[in-house]
């Protein structure tokens, strides 16, 4: 496993009507090609903005990112997006929206029926056969935020980034598409960088966690290693000291040591 | 390459004037649509249920009801205080007007048709100066949406030419094209074409940049981003730009056939004028205003089609 993304010295200046704003600062990570990051913070430190500038969406105003050593100028299929408010066009039907991003992905190479299945696949994947002709506003939140990740998922990408995908989900079915998230980055092998709000999916998925201060100005605190044998079984896991040691330490760095570090 | 970021400032004060209205349907809609959910069909409804129903169905129809009743009161009254030159009443209005629509159709020469033959002329006019002015105000509005700098270049002749009123421009009309026909579509197109420019425009401007984003990520071609992002999310902002638009043309259609004459619900008018036919006169309102409401609802359940939300 190489290196893959690096991210060097990257900030994040925003422009706003009461003057500059200054979302990131001093962002610097390295992520191997297969690895497994998750990003914890609390709510509006950067999170997002920190996977927007990964996925091309915006540019840094200082620092540089590469992938696979060239550098990050803008969005591309090879980077698959799982937006944190879902982001469905709301004028196609569930199918409409993953099939557009097939369509756009293979399009050129493959049958109009392979395209269909890969659309019916990645929407089984999800279990949503039954809501393949409904449009966005015709599901409730958690399906849509399953389509949106259906979406991500069917264009096979090389970087998957997931913004809070398992958010607006109930337990059962985030704990069965976590299971399916894992099996489908093992067998692609995607490197992903995945948000979330949740100490036990952070340590439950990942190899690192990537944790962040608060913001204005946030940055990297600290970076878990999560060095818990593959494949992962959440029950045997719930038993395991060392995956309670690891959960305690993220949960350290959120309830006390989150504070900004003196600058 | 931030060509859908509109600058705020430039464009920002048409699109605040009052022909860019939020996307909230017409209140006579939504007063038809109580009405209609008033009674559900629902035959394993209780009894209480199905009284209740009624009795909502009931206080949603009283109301207009009762206007349209003391309306056609105060008529009658403002017409028998007149005594003999006073207005027609009520009565004697209807009856008029049934002789009038027992035979729509009829011909008799150039300046004496039948009333279903004016309708339509007026319609046939709205519908082309309409048309034309779609034609070129849907790509035009896009383009401003799209482009700062065009929309910059457009916003201060667009200020200016907007608040004209509409009759002001039936001369240039007649001195440029030499006849009434095309100088009275010439009127409906200049004075119908505004709302659908900046609609349009203020629609392409605040496609959310959600999508956009979207389409970003997934790399789509600019054809795609057309048919698949952009076009369906001003649907709605364009919906609302066609209806001001009629119902501009409407307006505008019965005062310039006054002046230009020929046929027409506006040259009827006048010609029933000179005949001193103040019943026709009143008909004629009604059938302005009637008219007018059904190409408004129509407009309304053809806009409902485009809310995805
Ligand atoms: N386009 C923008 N313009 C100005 N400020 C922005 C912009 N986008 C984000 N910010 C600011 O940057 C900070 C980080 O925002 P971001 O959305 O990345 O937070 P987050 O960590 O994803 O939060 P959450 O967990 O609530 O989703 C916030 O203070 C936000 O107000
Ligand atoms: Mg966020």
């Amino acid at each position: 496993m190489h290196d893959y993304l690096h991210i060097d010295r990257a900030k994040m200046v925003f422009d706003t009507k009461k003057g500059k704003f200054t979302a990131l600062t001093d962002i610097n990570l390295t992520v191997k090609q297969g690895e497994f990051i998750a990003l914890i913070g609390h709510s509006g430190c950067g999170k997002s903005t920190l996977l927007n500038l990964v996925a091309g969406l915006n540019d840094p105003s200082e620092g540089v990112l590469l992938l696979n050593n060239r550098e990050i100028k803008g969005p591309g299929p090879d980077r698959g997006m799982v937006f944190q408010n879902h982001s469905l066009l709301p004028w196609l039907t569930c199918y409409g929206n993953i099939h557009l991003a097939v369509e756009r992905v293979f399009g050129g190479k493959e049958s109009a029926r392979q395209l269909r299945d890969r659309t019916m696949n990645a929407l089984e994947l999800v279990h949503l056969t039954h809501a393949a002709d409904k449009r966005p506003s015709e599901i409730s939140g958690g399906m849509k935020q399953r389509v949106g990740i259906a979406r991500a998922l069917a264009m096979e990408p090389k970087v998957l980034l997931m913004d809070e995908p398992f958010g607006a989900l109930d337990a059962l079915t985030r704990a069965s598409l976590q299971d399916e998230l894992m099996r489908i980055v093992e067998e692609t092998k995607a490197t992903t960088l995945m948000v979330t709000h949740d100490v036990d999916e952070a340590v439950l998925l990942s190899d690192r966690i990537v944790m962040m201060t608060n913001g204005p100005a946030a940055t990297i605190g600290e970076i878990l290693d999560v060095d818990l044998p593959r494949p992962r079984d959440r029950l045997a896991l719930a038993e395991d000291a060392h995956y309670h040691h690891l959960r305690g330490q993220v949960l350290a760095f959120l309830y006390q040591k989150h504070h900004k570090k003196a600058a | 390459m931030s060509a859908t970021t509109l600058d705020e400032g430039s464009l920002k004060d048409i699109m605040n004037a009052p022909d860019t209205v939020p996307l909230t349907p017409a209140p006579v809609a939504r007063a038809a649509a109580t009405l209609e959910t008033a009674a559900p069909p629902e035959r394993s409804a209780h009894v209480l249920a199905l009284t209740e129903s009624l009795g909502r169905g009931f206080s949603a129809a009283l109301p207009p009801t009762l206007g349209l009743i003391l309306f056609i009161l105060a008529w009658q009254l403002v017409s028998s205080s007149g005594g003999e030159s006073g207005l027609p009443g009520p009565a004697k209005t209807w009856t008029s007007a049934q002789a009038l629509f027992a035979d729509p159709f009829y011909d008799n020469g150039p300046n004496d048709k039948g009333i279903g033959w004016n309708i339509l002329h007026s319609l046939y006019r709205v519908g082309a100066g309409f048309g034309l002015a779609a034609l070129v105000g849907i790509p035009l509005g896009f383009m401003i949406g799209r482009f700062t700098f065009l929309s910059g270049m457009v916003a201060p002749i667009i200020s200016l030419l907007r608040p004209v009123s509409p009759l002001a421009w039936l001369p240039i009309g007649l001195y440029v094209f030499k006849e009434t026909e095309p100088a009275s579509l010439w009127v409906i197109f200049i004075s119908s074409i505004w709302p659908i420019i900046l609609n349009t425009a203020a629609g392409v401007s605040r496609v959310p940049q959600d999508y956009l984003n979207v389409a970003r990520v997934l790399n789509l071609s600019e054809w795609k981003i057309f048919t698949r992002i952009l076009f369906p999310s001003v649907l709605p902002h364009l919906m609302t730009g066609i209806r001001l638009s009629i119902g501009v043309a409407w307006l505008v259609i019965v005062a310039a056939e006054m002046l230009t004459g020929g046929t027409g619900l506006g040259f009827w008018v006048w010609d029933e004028w000179n005949n001193l036919n103040v019943e026709h006169i009143l008909i004629a309102i009604f059938i302005v205003g009637i008219v007018g409401l059904m190409l408004e609802q129509m407009l309304v359940m053809i806009a409902n089609q485009f809310n995805y939300e």
